[in-house]
């Protein structure tokens, strides 16, 4: 999403279409991410329950990955894996 | 034409904005806004106003209300004082960020410690960077004119910010006035009805007041800055389309004997008239004394300010509040940040004066002026003085 100008903003920066906050990439806040190791996963989706976004997504195959558009990489998924299948690893 | 009659101001101003077809008003009473507060809820509660009153249970309470109905696209009004206008503080620039043309009567007091309920400028001064509007009154006649014209220039398509309107408090709010108030057919030729820039409805949901990190928050500064700064041009031809209706002209800078003075005064609301008595009397003992009055002070008129001042030697600011341990009153910082860049500046004195409700006569006026006068030397210039405190 290209930046507006101050020019460009909307008059009392008001928000004209309902649900546009998923167009805000949050994502680009994260100076780390996590990265789901599925041999020691055990598909109980305590990462799925804790995520403070809601970005963490069960596949088809039962496997937990994060929407890296919106993950901000706060940790508490890996924080609160117990089989530590969760590892944050630094964004390059 | 409108109608001559005498009445105490407050009552007045709530008359006024009576007859502005306003929606709704939360208005939270205190001294000296209460009558404001008092007649207004009279007006709505016997009929005479269509007009929701809302009894909050506070100023800050009485502020959210007016940017919730602002926002569904209600005309509203709000008014406050002192200590009420410091609870309100955190919503003012949410209001101009807004773009909310909320309108607002203060009633200037001083704001505590300790605890005082008379006249100076301490409460507005803090407000000064929420980015509202700001203008000053000088008389009954004004506060009743500028709580009508206030709406419509809230309301223009290129400003769409709040105003406020500074009465000062008891010298003006509890005086009984002869003044002209405007008919109803008057005021619905001048004021056009409000149309909002947007509105809360569930027919077509909008965000009002959403979140914004760093990537926006500076270009949405700038916009609001820039917002404030062209509502001069509007405030100048309301003033004007005023002037056309009704024969009573307004201007950001006002003055009184200026134009060959060589040493001038500046002043902000009642005391402007006071001060031109003292003018009359300097003038008839020979000396060459001016006054300028500072109507509009957001957005800051300062090519109009260098304007009137390029000319004259001596300049004595008066402030009545103080910005503690900072360099001087706040109306003189402003005015000597306005004139700093000019290649030919006056001598700058300050006097913060009239704190609290402290009397002004005339010859305390004729005072400052004899004594700048007799600084031959500048030796007193560029510093501020408590006029009359004992030492």
């Amino acid at each position: 999403m290209a930046l507006k100008t101050w020019k460009e903003l909307p008059i009392g920066c008001v928000v004209s279409e309902p649900g546009s906050a998923s167009e805000y990439h949050t994502g680009s806040w994260r100076s780390q991410r996590p990265v789901w190791n599925d041999a020691k996963c055990i598909k109980c989706g305590i990462c799925y329950v804790f995520c403070p976004e809601g970005c963490v997504q069960q596949g088809e195959d039962g496997f937990f990955k994060a929407n890296l558009d919106y993950c901000k990489g706060c940790g508490i998924c890996a924080h609160e894996c117990w089989p530590k299948a969760i590892e944050m690893v630094e964004e390059e | 034409m409108g109608k001559r009659m005498g009445m105490e101001v407050a009552m007045a101003v709530a008359e006024a904005v009576g007859l502005c077809n306003i929606d709704m008003a939360a208005v939270y009473p205190i001294t000296p806004q209460s009558h404001i507060a008092e007649h207004l809820s009279d007006l709505v509660a016997n009929g005479e106003i269509d007009a929701e009153f809302v009894t909050v249970e506070s100023e800050h309470s009485a502020m959210s209300a007016v940017i919730g109905a602002s926002g569904t696209g209600a005309r509203s009004y709000t008014a406050t004082s002192s200590q009420g206008l410091m609870l309100m503080h955190e919503l003012l620039p949410i209001a101009s960020a807004m773009r909310l043309p909320i309108c607002m009567a203060i009633a200037n007091r001083a704001v505590s410690g300790p605890l005082n309920i008379l006249n100076d400028h301490t409460d507005i001064m803090p407000q000064r960077d929420s980015g509202w509007i700001s203008m000053f009154v000088e008389n009954g006649q004004e506060a009743i004119d500028m709580s009508i014209i206030a709406f419509k220039i809230a309301e223009h398509k290129d400003v769409m910010l709040p105003v406020n309107i500074n009465i000062d408090g008891f010298q003006l709010t509890h005086m009984v006035e002869p003044f002209e108030m405007p008919t109803q057919e008057e005021v619905n030729q001048f004021l056009p009805p409000f149309v909002p820039h947007a509105t809360l409805h569930p027919a077509k949901p909008v965000t009002m007041g959403a979140f914004a990190m760093s990537d926006y928050f500076a270009e949405i500064m700038k916009a609001k800055d820039e917002a404030l700064k062209n509502s001069k041009k509007v405030i100048l031809d309301v003033w004007d389309d005023w002037a056309k209706i009704f024969g009573r002209t307004y201007k950001p800078v006002e003055t009184y004997m200026a134009d060959d003075a060589e040493i001038l005064m500046l002043t902000m609301g009642s005391m402007g008239e006071t001060a031109q008595v003292a003018i009359d009397e300097l003038r008839a003992k020979g000396i060459k004394a001016g006054l300028v009055k500072l109507r509009l002070w957001r957005p800051f008129p300062l090519e109009e300010i260098k304007a009137v001042l390029k000319n004259t030697k001596k300049l004595i600011v008066t402030d009545r509040a103080i910005s503690f341990g900072g360099p001087g009153g706040p109306v003189f910082s402003e005015i000597k940040s306005a004139l700093y860049a000019e290649a030919q500046r006056p001598l700058i004195y300050n006097y913060i004066y009239g704190l609290g409700g402290r009397d002004v006569p005339v010859p305390d006026f004729v005072g400052m002026f004899e004594k700048v006068l007799a600084d031959t030397a500048g030796k007193l210039a560029d510093s501020y003085e408590f006029w009359g405190v004992r030492e």
